[in-house]
């Protein structure tokens, strides 16, 4: 049981994954169904999973890098549940699964459990500041999705190519706002993350600190400059997964010093 | 029980040919009485599109039912022999789907067909005129034609200049009701661009032209409003997909002359249609952010490449109706009929 609600997960998205590259390789591809039942097999899985960890853990089960992983991965399926039906962004599914796939493999592939794992101390506070920051992550994952979906459908149209992609994509100025959308969304979910950890009272490490104000404030300026139109949709697009790069090569970084504070 | 189909088509027969035998909805009560009458027939559907005026009918005696069809389609004819193809089971059954399909239409994959046939279908049932055999292979039909559009790519893209331009708009800007077009010179082939759009919402056409009053005559045909040719760069700000057809030598819509005006417009993306030749728009335009150019030459391409992919797609078709050709005839064997 250890981990076959998570392996079931993993499947799960493989599957969905499988499926896009199947149907794209036919050059047929509609997202429909086969998309959006595997990805709700393994958001249910996925919640089942942590869930059954929380109550071993008795708290938050934000206590690894694995589960830090994990718990990116459900914040990722959740937006993109509550958001993808809402913005007739069904496509952003086949663009979520292999994202979410990879990242779920390699926490169980990477030994990101090996090392000694830390605890949540000081409240629910620092309960919901953790919570809240992989929630926001998970959104940043999806803005980065919705920004890639940009940048493919950009080039189609530039380069005058009408290829299965070009039909089945959503409109451009759909992408640009649900990129927007969900970058508004990540930051505004990561500024309250931020204000919980402050009232916690939570003493962390300088250089954490810095790496997650740094984040924060590329997310910011992004807004800001688009915001007052500085900042196109194409270099919006860009920008929002150079950060998220940056962010998830951070991560690893920023949960290890929490761990050696 | 056979069924029969007698008809003419774009392909057996011209315009001038087909528009004698077609049947108008104001007779077509009368004409499937008429062939009623037919010796052998149990049952009709008369289907009569600009391409094609055919006849499915149902009996025991299919020689008999095409000599009578052949002789009330020379008394239409003032005595004259129809060009007719016929079929009879299962070869009317399979030209049935296909028909169905899209698959025998001037344009492959074309989806009016469909329409077409469900119409047909329902007048003759008002008129008492099908039978079960007819019923059954009509709903049968229409059945094979949804799998067909669903699991293929046979509908896939846009078989005409106009109708890629309008998909491309929908796949920048969505919804297109609430737009603005405009016309950059009034030719012929950019009205009728513009009229598909005028067809898909767009809100305000504005035209403008050379000779104003040619601007103003069409902007007052389609709906629009008339701009001086002068003046076309100041009116750009609030606009959305750029139609031009000037017969200007040089390009009109250059880098230099776009390039301060796509600041005011705050992000929004510009559609450029150009079917002048010589073009109007300078190619490194489509370099510029937010900016989209196609010209004629771009526009025919992805014409060709729906009709290829439509093309290729026919053989899956075919697999497809064949299977559903042997299912209706393997229900018509264990359903033999004498009368209906």
């Amino acid at each position: 049981m250890d981990r076959l609600l998570l392996t079931g997960a993993t499947f799960c998205l493989l599957l969905s994954f499988g499926y896009t590259l199947f149907a794209l390789g036919a050059g047929r591809f509609r997202p429909g169904a086969v998309n959006l039942v595997a990805i709700l097999g393994g958001f249910v899985l996925l919640s089942l999973d942590l869930w059954r960890r929380g109550q071993v853990q008795g708290a938050c089960p934000i206590n690894s890098l694995f589960d830090v992983l994990v718990f990116m991965s459900w914040s990722i399926l959740l937006i993109y549940l509550v958001i993808g039906p809402a913005y007739h962004l069904s496509l952003l599914g086949a663009f979520t699964s292999p994202l979410v796939f990879v990242v779920l493999l390699f926490a169980q592939l990477g030994h990101t459990d090996s090392a000694a794992p830390w605890r949540l101390h000081g409240g629910p506070w620092v309960a919901l500041h953790a919570a809240l920051s992989m929630i926001a992550y998970g959104a940043f994952a999806l803005a980065a999705v919705a920004g890639l979906m940009y940048l493919v459908q950009d080039r189609q149209l530039k380069n005058r190519t009408a290829g299965a992609l070009l039909y089945n994509l959503p409109p451009i100025t759909a992408l640009g706002v649900a990129n927007g959308r969900l970058l508004w969304l990540g930051f505004a979910i990561l500024t309250i993350g931020f204000v919980a950890g402050h009232i916690s009272g939570i003493s962390v490490n300088s250089l954490k600190f810095a790496a997650s104000v740094l984040i924060w404030a590329g997310y910011g300026a992004i807004l800001l400059l688009r915001w007052l139109h500085r900042l196109p949709p194409k270099r919006t697009a860009k920008a929002s997964m150079a950060v998220f790069c940056v962010a998830l090569l951070l991560l690893p970084a920023i949960q290890y010093l929490s761990s050696h504070k | 029980m056979n069924i029969v189909c007698a008809g003419i088509n774009h392909r057996s027969a011209t315009v001038d040919v087909r528009e004698k035998f077609a049947v108008g909805p104001h007779e077509l009560e009368q004409a499937l009485a008429r062939i009623r009458r037919i010796d052998g027939l149990a049952g009709a559907v008369i289907v009569s599109t600009c391409n094609r005026v055919e006849y499915y009918t149902a009996s025991v005696c299919p020689l008999r039912v095409l000599d009578g069809l052949r002789g009330y389609l020379q008394e239409r004819n003032g005595g004259n022999d129809a060009p007719l193809y016929t079929h009879e089971s299962p070869s009317s059954i399979r030209h049935l789907f296909r028909v169905a399909s899209g698959l025998d239409s001037m344009v492959i994959g074309e989806t009016e067909i469909l329409g077409q046939l469900k119409q047909a279908y329902a007048a003759a049932t008002d008129c008492g005129a099908t039978t079960r055999h007819l019923n059954k292979l009509f709903q049968h039909a229409f059945r094979v034609a949804k799998q067909v559009r669903s699991e293929t790519q046979i509908t896939r893209g846009s078989t005409s200049v106009g109708s890629v331009a309008v998909d491309l708009a929908g796949k920048i800007f969505g919804d297109l009701n609430g737009l603005t077009v405009m016309m950059l010179g009034a030719g012929e082939i950019s009205e009728r661009t513009s009229r598909s759009f005028v067809s898909r919402g767009v809100g305000t056409v504005i035209v403008t032209n050379r000779t104003f009053e040619r601007a103003a005559r069409l902007a007052e045909e389609i709906g629009g409003m008339a701009v001086h040719f002068d003046n076309w760069h100041n009116a750009l700000d609030k606009v959305d997909i750029l139609i031009c057809s000037t017969a200007a030598p040089h390009p009109v819509v250059t880098r230099e002359k776009l390039e301060p005006l796509l600041k005011r417009r705050n992000d929004r993306p510009l559609f450029i249609i150009d079917l002048a030749v010589p073009r109007d728009a300078e190619a490194s335009v489509n370099e510029l952010e937010n900016v989209y150019l196609y010209d004629i030459d771009s526009l025919e391409q992805i014409v060709r490449q729906s009709l290829e992919v439509r093309r290729a797609e026919v053989v899956r078709c075919e697999r497809m109706i064949d299977q559903h050709v042997g299912e209706f005839v393997a229900w018509m064997r264990n359903h033999i009929s004498f009368l209906t």
